[in-house]
């Protein structure tokens, strides 16, 4: 059975379908604000106290998302601010953060009793276990955050860009950073569950850096992006499936070497103008 | 003393960054369509001075009115063109959304833009002849270009008060030389209130030149007195005049 045969036949493959395109979306806007802000690193430590967040959780007893959107706001405001006050080692400061978040979480899950989720899939993510639940409350968060993006579109766009000179221009410049960094988190924190840690960092970076080869707009960046992680996570599910690998690997190589030909394609370009 | 038919006032200002005194009392007037020149050593306290009429910097002592207002107050109505380029320049913006930032702050955030916003981009961009870029990356721009269109970008909020600090650092000759035609047709609309380190090429265009060194001196027009430039700097310095460009030169 091929993957287009399966996607009719099982229901599972169209839920992880449906997971990974909402996934793409989340990449696209999100990703492109990441990567133009060069915050690639601020996300990953997010990213990794997420982590943190979850293992707490779990040892309490209460719900892994509470505790990985509790874990990631914090960890969002706390870098915003650390960044704000600007010069105190910052880069240091997000590594930290970064291998403190995941200690807590490996430390929280050994002390779990009866505790039992494979730590690997938390890291590489297994879209194919995503529940219907789960998609359910994608959609919602994708959607949210499109509309808070389309919402503040020309503020968020003038903050990103050249933040002095909104702040000049009467924007709540520190407010606009913190709700991004926010979204990011929660954007985060969606994917890190479907996905995997490592995917998101891929899905963060990988489409929205090739689209930025391909447009000068950001828009358009955004809607490539979204179009490009699209047809990874498509392409690198069916491989996955097809040659029993696991999907999120996959689907990081894939977005890896469309990165590369978007690159090569484009020095061969200049080349050939100049 | 304050006076509020002039663009800018400082009065008796003093500014310390810690320990280290900036500006000691310095007292100053820029007149509604007057065009005056910034110039003074690095450190003298001349971005300092623009970033407090811009209300970034709050003064020790003294005050600081602009166009009879508080800096805060009267922020929507000014222009400003940074030294450095306070963004990345490989941003994915076209050079017409860059302009269309300055419509920002004019109105509420949420309110989507108006032709009137775009009437004004487009005019800005015809000031500093940028719009035949307007759809290009800023990121494909050169120097003297994306110089422009950071001036078409304060323009577009129809400024009363244009502060640019030290717009020619990094552009060439020619450009710095197109830049002061520039300024030139744009000052019966404002003030202008420039930062330069180029005194030769600046005495040509502006009405006064101010020399800032912790105190500040102003003197009208060229020539500068003999002595002038040397207490400023606080060295030996020639004007040399090449042609149709002087520049100043120091001399160790």
């Amino acid at each position: 059975m091929n993957f287009i045969e399966a996607l009719w036949a099982h229901e599972f493959l169209r839920v992880a379908l449906a997971a990974g395109l909402l996934a793409a979306l989340a990449s696209g806007v999100i990703g492109t604000l990441v990567v133009v802000k060069r915050i690639t690193f601020m996300a990953g430590g997010i990213a990794h106290a997420v982590l943190g967040g979850m293992g707490v959780a779990h040892w309490l007893g209460s719900s892994p998302l509470t505790g990985a959107s509790v874990a990631a706001v914090l960890a969002a405001l706390l870098l915003g601010w650390i960044t704000r006050r600007g010069g105190e080692r910052e880069d240091m400061l997000i590594g930290a953060l970064w291998a403190v978040g995941m200690s807590v979480g490996i430390v929280a899950i050994a002390h779990t009793p009866g505790y039992s989720t494979d730590l690997m899939s938390y890291l590489l993510g297994n879209l194919l276990m995503v529940s219907h639940e789960h998609v359910t409350a994608m959609a919602w968060l994708v959607g949210l955050m499109l509309l808070a993006v389309f919402v503040f579109w020309r503020p968020l766009v003038a903050t990103t860009f050249d933040e002095e000179f909104a702040r000049l221009r009467g924007l709540p410049t520190l407010a606009i950073e913190l709700g991004l960094l926010v979204t990011v988190a929660l954007a985060v924190v969606m994917l890190v569950q479907a996905v995997g840690l490592v995917l998101v960092m891929a899905l963060l970076t990988l489409p929205a850096a090739t689209a930025l080869l391909l447009s000068g707009s950001i828009g358009w960046v955004m809607v490539l992006a979204a179009t490009i992680a699209a047809g990874e996570i498509v392409l690198g599910l069916g491989v996955a499936f097809e040659t029993n690998t696991p999907a999120g690997a996959v689907i990081v190589l894939c977005s890896a070497v469309v990165y590369l030909l978007a690159l090569t394609g484009q020095r061969m370009r200049r080349r050939r103008v100049t | 003393m304050i006076d509020s038919a002039s663009a800018l006032v400082f009065d008796h200002v003093d500014f310390s960054f810690g320990q280290r005194s900036v500006l000691s009392d310095v007292s100053l007037q820029v007149a509604h369509g007057e065009f005056l020149a910034l110039i003074g050593p690095n450190g003298g306290g001349k971005s300092t001075l623009v970033k407090l009429s811009l209300g970034l910097l709050k003064p020790d002592r003294g005050e600081v009115r602009v166009l009879g207002l508080t800096p805060d107050q009267a922020r929507p109505r000014l222009g400003y063109v940074p030294q450095f380029a306070t963004f990345r320049r490989d941003f994915p913006l076209s050079v017409r959304e860059t302009v269309l930032h300055g419509r920002l702050g004019l109105r509420a955030w949420w309110r989507p833009l108006t032709p009137q916003d775009h009437e004004a981009a487009t005019q800005a961009m015809a000031a500093t002849d940028v719009q035949d870029l307007a759809t290009r990356p800023i990121a494909n721009l050169s120097g003297g270009q994306l110089q422009r269109v950071l001036i078409a970008r304060a323009l577009a909020t129809e400024p009363e008060l244009l502060l640019l600090d030290e717009p020619t650092a990094h552009v060439d000759t020619r450009a710095e030389h197109d830049l002061f035609g520039l300024l030139a047709r744009l000052r019966e609309r404002m003030a202008i209130v420039m930062v330069s380190h180029d005194v030769g090429l600046v005495s040509r265009h502006v009405d006064r030149i101010a020399c800032l060194n912790l105190t500040l001196t102003c003197h009208t027009a060229m020539p500068l007195a003999p002595g002038v430039l040397e207490n400023l700097y606080g060295m030996p310095v020639r004007l040399i005049d090449h042609g149709d460009r002087a520049a100043l030169e120091g001399v160790l």
